[in-house]
């Protein structure tokens, strides 16, 4: 438990939610017959009293860093003007977190409550507070300590991509605050500058299957240290010989040795039961496009983009309750297709509308989802339109932004 | 009342009486059904013998059956085992707990024995005990076809029951099976033969829009779970899809566990029975993911074997034919025995004797078994008495007499934690932690650590407690949580609740089953694998090492699960705690 604890603190920093000294230094607890910490803390009586509440075996607390501590607090703040919940509108929110509590003091009995209901409480005292510094997200799991770092890592993603994708909503309908204004001209210097320099990477062709193996592991930890995931998770395939050699589900691309599937294509074993959740999604476009390599990652300004509808198109539109399933129209960023889809294999799972629009483009972005990639024979390829699509995306967006704020 | 139908039926065999109870909302809101009230009444007569007239068989449904409630169909039925002497319980698939719901009962409560042959047909609120003199001594098949149940729910039991076979089940509609714990001879005892139920009215929902939006959750959940909805999940390929993942992670018992890697398992996968058998899917009613697969064989319609009969019917006995795995299954579900016990003791006796088998010999076997011939005698006590009587008790692979199914314990150590502290013996349902060990939800764990395992098991165990009360099936926690469940708890009962409250419920569940249990006899020295675990390295290879488990740590980890549980030193519950829970206290 020891080794959970201070693994997913150290990932939190690594992943820019969290530091190594200070407020926003990660606070992990994990229980077996005892508890054990990452660290000592002021917090962690109170956050005892939480654990004694619960039926669980960790919890994860962190103050995160600038911008989600900023973005966090905002919206945190208006949610607490209402029913007390943040409602993002991306995938990830929908699919696992349905929505995010917020309470205003750091409380065990109300954490306790709220953490009976969902994954995680952001807890937001007013900004005078003497006694707690917030915002500070905390979350449980019931199985590991990852569970509570996921979720904190979803959380910021969500939050983050709700300010901005509100924000632009919000000028576009001319409702824009003073209060947002500042806001987003006080976290721009924050967000990491998108890395224009292509790492190398193995390539292909690949002589053996050790190669393939070693050329997925390469392409998953390059994705994450350029920025384009959420945290850790997506997930990456290659088509070697016959076999679709995909990360599993639930791993982490920077930790991909040991966890990648092969998968023949003839179908004749089902190992693949733990394969990545988009499986199908992946065969279907190895298929149709004759294409090798697949990168999916959440690229935070890609996710963005893809919510952006016009206010008018959306007021008339039969869908616009559900557009992440059903939107009606054809959209692109650029040459990118944005095609509507959750997650898996459902009626309306994203393996209908990915490889068909992967047909198009060797690129495609699921509505507020992420975005996937394709590379005839090299990851490299594939990670280059990643990168390029996200630069596109980013430089869309701060025109719009640039624009609409000039016209209001 | 939503939810609940508030009546339970009681039916005494002896007196062929019927009575019917009234539990206010606080009882059915704090034993919930399905094994929450099973567990009720079995601990009102929990030191009698299994076989003893007082004993009851109860069968539930739950609150969330007969709604629209992802994979609600499920069944409970709870009695003491004649196997182990444990809590015995089964989840069963089929329409049963729709049926009995619509007909306007939560459950049944089954005491008495009747001294000829008995059926129970129920038909809303007419319940009547049935003459089934001419039914006794036919098999499930047949039965199933003299009664023609058409839209109602069947529940029978076969001649294994019938001739005493202590791992003898249940078949439900056709293809369901109750198995493990022995609960057909339970029913077998009392005589009775079958259960008929059709109901035709609706239960209450609270909130029907509350419930569809949950409902929704759920479905999009398990949409986005390779393990039941993706290429190669249940839902295309049934459980038998775990298959090549017990050989890809070198976990596979084979030769009655003493090696888990069977070489020839890649031909007798999933797959090969869908291309062999033309399968399609089927269900407990009203389910999504209809993880049951029917095949065709010579234009009849034939249920595929589960994963633990696929597996147990080759690698561990030592056969390599799929067409003998699916005669086995058939011949187990058409007598009514637990596939599982059966092979394994199967196994035990191929290690014991050194004989091998062929097609016919196994089926042979089966056969004895299910009518009592021969050394079928003998098997049909189940693999620890068998081996005990041959003089070779460490050749029984079973906990507190239950044989253990297909998942090596050597290749995930939560599961050998789980095989020795379940209630009701060797059974990897009660902590099912494959779902972390091996399908990486919801996140992937260390399997060959006892790191945070004791916990893990404890609080898995409540949870699928209450899911068995609610009633839910387990494959959807490979996807969906009760933060889910909670929110379809609250549509349909108008309760409200949370993900944390059910999971109490479910831990207040499990520890009265500790109790009966200890009641019983049962403590520390019990919680144990069979030593070749401990002993004999697994079949390591391509770059997985399966060493024997570590003693010390073992013990290390069920002294800490006795901890986190609430129990002593010596594996017993204790008045405290079970006050605390809010449990009923006799001294032990």
């Amino acid at each position: 438990m020891e080794q959970l604890v201070n693994k997913y603190s150290d990932k939190l920093v690594q992943a820019k939610l969290g530091d190594t000294f200070g407020l926003s230094q990660p606070l992990i607890g994990g229980l077996d017959d005892t508890l054990v910490w990452n660290r000592k803390a002021d917090e962690i009586p109170l956050l005892e009293n939480v654990f004694k509440g619960l039926n669980i075996n960790s919890l994860v607390f962190l103050r995160p860093k600038e911008p989600y501590s900023s973005l966090i607090g905002f919206l945190a703040g208006t949610a607490l003007k209402s029913f007390g919940l943040i409602q993002p509108k991306d995938c990830e929110t929908r699919t696992f977190l349905h929505d995010l509590p917020v309470i205003n003091e750091f409380c065990p009995d109300k954490i306790i409550h709220a953490l009976k209901k969902r994954k995680s409480v952001i807890i937001a005292p007013p900004k005078n507070n003497k006694n707690f510094k917030g915002p500070a997200i905390i979350a449980h799991g019931m199985v590991s300590p990852e569970q509570g770092f996921i979720t904190i890592s979803s959380v910021c993603f969500a939050s983050f991509i709700k300010f901005f994708t509100d924000y632009l909503e919000a000028l576009q309908h001319g409702i824009a605050t003073t209060e947002e204004h500042c806001l987003f001209d006080a976290v721009i210097p924050f967000l990491n500058p998108i890395q224009t320099v292509l790492p190398k990477f193995i390539s292909s062709p690949f002589p053996d299957e050790t190669i393939v193996y070693s050329a997925i592991i390469e392409a998953g930890k390059k994705t994450v240290e350029y920025g384009l995931v959420d945290s850790f998770f997506g997930n990456i395939s290659y088509f070697w010989n016959g076999t679709l050699y995909i990360s599993q589900t639930g791993s982490s691309l920077d930790e991909l040795c040991g966890c990648i599937d092969p998968v023949p294509m003839d179908n004749s074993t089902s190992a693949g039961i733990t394969a990545s959740s988009e499986l199908c999604a992946h065969t279907e476009t190895i298929t149709r496009t004759s294409c090798r390599a697949i990168l999916h990652g959440h690229p935070k300004f890609s996710v963005i983009l893809s919510m952006d509808c016009d206010p008018l198109e959306k007021a008339a539109c039969h869908f616009k309750e559900q557009c992440h399933i059903r939107c009606p129209k054809k959209r692109f960023v650029g040459c990118t297709p944005i095609v509507p889809g959750e997650v898996g294999t459902g009626p309306f799972g994203l393996c209908n509308t990915l490889p068909p629009a992967l047909t198009q483009a060797n690129s495609a972005i699921v509505y507020g989802h992420g975005l996937f990639t394709i590379g005839k024979n090299n990851f490299s390829d594939a990670f280059k339109t990643m990168l390029e699509v996200e630069t596109l995306c980013y430089n869309t967006y701060f025109e719009k932004i640039r624009v609409l704020r000039k016209t209001f | 009342m939503y939810g609940w139908t508030g009546n339970i039926l009681h039916l005494d065999l002896t007196k062929k009486s019927i009575e019917i109870e009234n539990p206010s909302l606080d009882i059915l809101n704090q034993y919930v059904g399905g094994k929450g009230f099973g567990g009720r009444y079995l601990r009102q007569c929990a030191t009698l013998p299994w076989d003893h007239p007082d004993m009851v068989i109860c069968i539930f449904a739950g609150p969330l059956s007969a709604s629209i409630s992802p994979t609600s169909g499920r069944t409970h039925i709870l009695s003491k085992s004649p196997l182990t002497g444990l809590v015995g319980d089964s989840s069963v698939g089929g329409k049963l707990a729709t049926r009995l719901k619509r007909a306007g009962w939560d459950g049944i409560v089954i005491t008495g024995k009747s001294k000829t042959p008995a059926g129970i047909t129920i038909k809303d609120n007419l319940v009547e005990f049935k003459d089934a003199k001419g039914l006794w001594g036919l098999d499930t098949r047949m039965v199933h076809k003299k009664i023609k149940p058409e839209n109602a729910s069947l529940l029978s039991i076969g001649p294994a029951a019938e001739n005493g076979v202590r791992y003898a089940g249940i078949i439900v509609d056709q293809y369901f099976a109750a198995g493990r714990s022995g609960l057909g001879l339970c029913l077998a005892e009392k005589k009775i033969k079958y259960l008929l139920v059709d109901g035709t009215g609706h239960c209450k929902i609270k909130d029907q829009k509350k419930l569809k939006t949950a409902r929704e959750d759920i479905l999009r959940l398990t949409a986005a779970s390779p393990a039941l909805m993706g290429r190669f999940g249940f839902t295309c390929l049934g459980t038998g899809a775990v298959y090549d993942l017990m050989d890809n992670r070198r976990m596979m018992p084979t030769d009655n566990f003493c090696r888990t890697r069977f070489e020839s398992a890649s031909k007798l996968n999933a797959v090969a029975y869908t291309k062999s058998y033309s399968t399609q899917k089927h269900g407990c009613l009203g389910c999504h993911i209809l993880c049951k697969k029917i095949g065709t064989d010579n234009k009849a319609s034939i249920a595929m074997p589960e994963f633990e009969t696929m597996s147990h019917f080759t690698a561990l006995i030592g056969c390599m034919d799929t067409k003998l795995v699916v005669k086995a299954n058939e011949l187990c579900n058409h007598s009514g025995m637990d596939t599982i016990s059966a092979a394994s003791t199967l196994a035990c006796r191929r290690e014991i004797t050194g004989l091998d088998y062929t097609f016919e010999t196994v089926l042979s076997l089966l056969e004895d078994i299910a009518f009592g011939r021969g050394e079928g005698k003998l098997l049909a006590l189940g693999a620890k008495q068998y081996a005990e009587k041959m003089g070779r008790p460490q050749a029984a692979m079973a906990v507190k007499g239950m044989e253990l199914p297909a998942y090596d314990p050597r290749g995930a150590y939560g599961m050998a934690l789980g095989y020795a502290l379940s209630t009701r013996g060797g059974c990897h349902l009660r902590a099912y932690p494959i779902s972390h060990e091996i399908f990486r939800k919801p996140v992937a764990t260390d399997r060959f650590s006892f790191s945070g395992k004791a916990r893990i098991i404890k609080i898995a165990e409540d949870l699928n407690a209450i899911v068995d009360s609610l009633i839910a099936c387990k494959f959807t926690f490979f996807a969906a949580g009760l933060e889910e469940y909670a929110s379809v708890y609250e549509a349909v009962t108008g309760i409200e609740t949370n993900a944390q409250d059910l999971l109490q419920k479910g831990e207040r569940i499990y520890y009265n089953e500790h109790i009966i249990n200890a009641l019983n006899g049962f403590s520390a020295k019990d919680d144990d694998l069979p030593d070749r675990f401990f002993t004999e390295a697994g079949s390591s290879g391509n770059n997985i090492f399966i060493p024997p488990i570590n003693r010390n740590e073992f013990l290390d980890a069920r002294k800490k699960y006795y901890k986190v549980r609430g129990l002593n030193a010596n594996g017993l519950p204790g008045k405290e705690k079970a006050q605390t829970l809010g449990l009923l206290w006799n001294n032990l």
